[in-house]
């Protein structure tokens, strides 16, 4: 079970508040990732619940119980730290054991569970080596494994991936998700990198400065982000956010089109520009676009083989059912 | 220095210093060894550099072994080894160096971490607490036996009347007990400084994992902090150990060797001064670097391998 309620909950750093009262239900099994960018109040949200920092007002309830006063040994959640914070002096097993041996857990079980994670995560080569001893990609491993031997109600990431090189990253991505499939139990995972919440989340939780700006599947924010500050902040690459008299003639403030979502054409279209820099990437070309009146550059995800060079002049065309529409407060008219 | 040449360029580069470390050290020490065979007496007109006082002449004098002195063979080892001293002296030494370091490493841990805490005043605490290392030991050896010590005037026996209780002799009812407070004293502000600069450095994510983790205060002490400190602790009593060994000042200022106080540097003093024979005091010397190595080696063994990692 790993059923988490946060009710009005609020952190003062003493006159600073960092987060604003604020509700959030998280389901049993649900892998949820807060996403916002940098300083938004991600990892303290993180911390409030693994109680690691006190909260200043509110009530956090887990699986239906206040939780709120109680000490994070106590909550039965299992956080893996960016540092990933292993313990220098121990070696990979005797890192994976602490919880166990902290609980004065039956030495066999001790050794099964061991058994099993090392399994699990590929580590079983490594048990008796140190941390130090051990590339980035295998510490994050044994972070994890010492997270999946306590069989905690729910598991907390601080951004367990930042350390990591690309190609790793996707590996580990997509191993945390696997994991998650196995176990189904609850994950928290907190990220800058929008892939990493679209790929892995069921529910994405979109903060910015310690408010909560939507929540909702992947594709929900992909598809209605609630304002502006989704929209531009979801999808990638970005969102071309258009004001002034083209946003007019659709009755708003600010008109959307994602880069995927507009047709290219040297001849004729709704607007025209000049290609600035295009890039390729093979698959897609992804053609910033200078002169369009009210969006400047306008990003352009066109095919593969489209054939554009510095210089050229170019016509786009929004696709109508794909624009997104927003209010002077940034807000979506639906 | 990874390559065969920096590696060479390195060697020539460090050759001088190298040299001049030899000559710094090998000299004197060389004096000792040779003289502690010898029969030197200057009172009773034994001389070194009889062919004149140039250094030219103390040195040929000096390589060809002192010709003007007689060879005694290990006269003057058995002689200083003999009296009962010497064992009572070599444990004396050993006890003061064990409790010190015992006393400053523990209460170092503890005084570090206090100040690892955030507090009011943080700053001013720290310099407070450092000062003891800037007062001179011959100093705080005379504060602490006149105005702490005292059997009456000082501090402690005010402190006891006060109470009721009759005042302690402490310079000679617990003798090594004091010399022990005392120069722990000094050394504390050491030990507290550089184990709370290693505390500075403990992971805070580690802690808070190990919290996580169910371990409480005193678990997350002893597997998380401490191993971490172990480097430091390890620096701490080698170095307080190299100078514990040649304590002085605070024996001669307190309880001037008795009371079962008398280290072997102080049995060397004083077998020195009555004698007034250098061959003997040589010996003595010689037995002093000998147990030196013997910590040393000891030492090493036990807490070294902290220092590999
Ligand atoms: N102990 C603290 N005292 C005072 N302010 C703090 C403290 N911890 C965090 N803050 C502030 O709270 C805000 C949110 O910090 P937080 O670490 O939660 O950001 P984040 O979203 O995790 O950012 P990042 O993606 O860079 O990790 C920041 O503005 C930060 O300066
Ligand atoms: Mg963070």
């Amino acid at each position: 079970m790993g059923r988490i309620t946060l009710q009005k909950v609020q952190k003062k750093f003493g006159d600073v508040e960092v987060i604003p009262p604020l509700d959030l239900e998280i389901n049993d099994g649900e892998f949820v990732v807060f996403v916002g960018p940098s300083g938004c109040g991600k990892s303290t949200l993180l911390r409030l619940i693994a109680g690691l920092e006190d909260v200043t007002d509110g009530q956090i309830d887990i699986d239906g119980e206040d939780a709120t006063m109680v000490p994070p040994a106590k909550r039965k959640l299992a956080m893996v730290f960016q540092s990933y914070a292993l313990y220098p002096h121990m070696t990979v097993r005797k890192n994976i054991a602490f919880p166990m041996r902290m609980a004065k857990m039956d030495p066999a079980e001790q050794n099964r569970r061991i058994e099993n994670a090392a399994a699990a995560l590929n580590l079983t080569d490594y048990l008796d080596r140190r941390p130090g001893q051990l590339s980035g990609g295998q510490r994050q491993r044994v972070a994890i494994g010492r997270a999946i031997v306590r069989e905690p109600a729910a598991f907390l990431f601080d951004e367990p991936l930042s350390n990591l090189d690309a190609a790793l990253r996707v590996g580990m991505r997509m191993e945390i998700s696997e994991l998650h499939k196995k176990l189904d139990t609850t994950m928290i995972y907190v990220t800058h990198d929008q892939v990493e919440a679209m790929t892995m989340a069921d529910k994405i939780v979109v903060l910015r400065a310690g408010h909560i700006e939507q929540v909702g599947s992947p594709l929900e924010l992909y598809r209605t982000p609630r304002n502006t500050f989704v929209a531009g902040f979801i999808g990638s690459p970005k969102m071309n956010l258009i004001e002034g008299a083209a946003a007019a003639e659709h009755n708003a403030q600010t008109i959307g089109i994602r880069p995927e979502h507009l047709d290219v054409s040297t001849t004729a279209g709704q607007w025209q520009g000049t290609v600035g820099v295009a890039e390729h990437l093979g698959s897609d070309t992804f053609i910033h676009v200078h002169g369009v009146a009210g969006c400047d550059p306008m990003t352009v995800r066109a095919g593969g083989d489209v054939d554009v060079k510095h210089g050229d002049t170019i016509y786009l065309t929004p696709q109508a059912e794909h624009l997104h529409r927003f209010d002077t407060q940034g807000l979506r008219i639906a | 220095m990874a390559t065969q040449s920096s590696r060479s360029a390195a060697r020539i580069m460090m050759a001088p210093a190298v040299f001049l470390l030899l000559v710094w050290m090998l000299v004197p020490l060389s004096l000792t060894l040779i003289l502690s065979f010898k029969r030197f007496l200057p009172l009773r007109g034994d001389r070194i550099g009889e062919r004149g006082d140039g250094f030219g002449d103390f040195l040929l004098d000096y390589i060809t072994g002192f010709p003007t002195l007689d060879w005694v063979g290990f006269q003057n080892f058995s002689a200083f080894a003999s009296s009962g001293a010497f064992t009572d002296a070599v444990i004396t030494t050993l006890v003061i160096v064990g409790g010190v370091l015992a006393v400053s490493v523990i209460f170092g841990i503890l005084l570090a971490m206090l100040l690892d805490q955030p507090m009011w005043g943080q700053g001013v605490v720290r310099i407070l607490v450092i000062a003891p290392f800037f007062v001179m030991p011959t100093v705080s050896a005379l504060v602490w036996k006149n105005m702490f010590m005292d059997p009456t005037n000082g501090l402690f026996a005010h402190l006891w009347r006060a109470f009721g209780a009759d005042p302690v002799v402490w310079l000679s009812d617990v003798p090594m007990f004091s010399l022990i407070l005392i120069i722990s004293w000094q050394w504390l502000p050491f030990a507290t400084l550089i184990l709370l600069t290693a505390f500075q450095s403990l992971d805070s994510e580690q802690l808070e994992a190990a919290e996580m983790d169910g371990a409480g205060p005193l678990a997350r002490f002893f597997f998380i902090a401490l191993p971490h400190l172990s480097r430091a602790i390890t620096i701490v009593i080698l170095i307080q150990t190299i100078f514990l060994l040649a304590v002085f000042a605070e024996i001669f200022v307190t309880t001037g060797g008795a009371f079962g106080t008398r280290t072997l540097t102080y049995l060397i003093y004083q077998r020195v001064l009555e004698s007034q024979n250098i061959g003997l005091g040589s010996a003595g010397g010689v037995y002093a670097i000998i147990l030196a190595n013997i910590v040393a080696i000891f030492l090493m063994r036990i807490v070294g391998k902290n220092l590999d990692r």
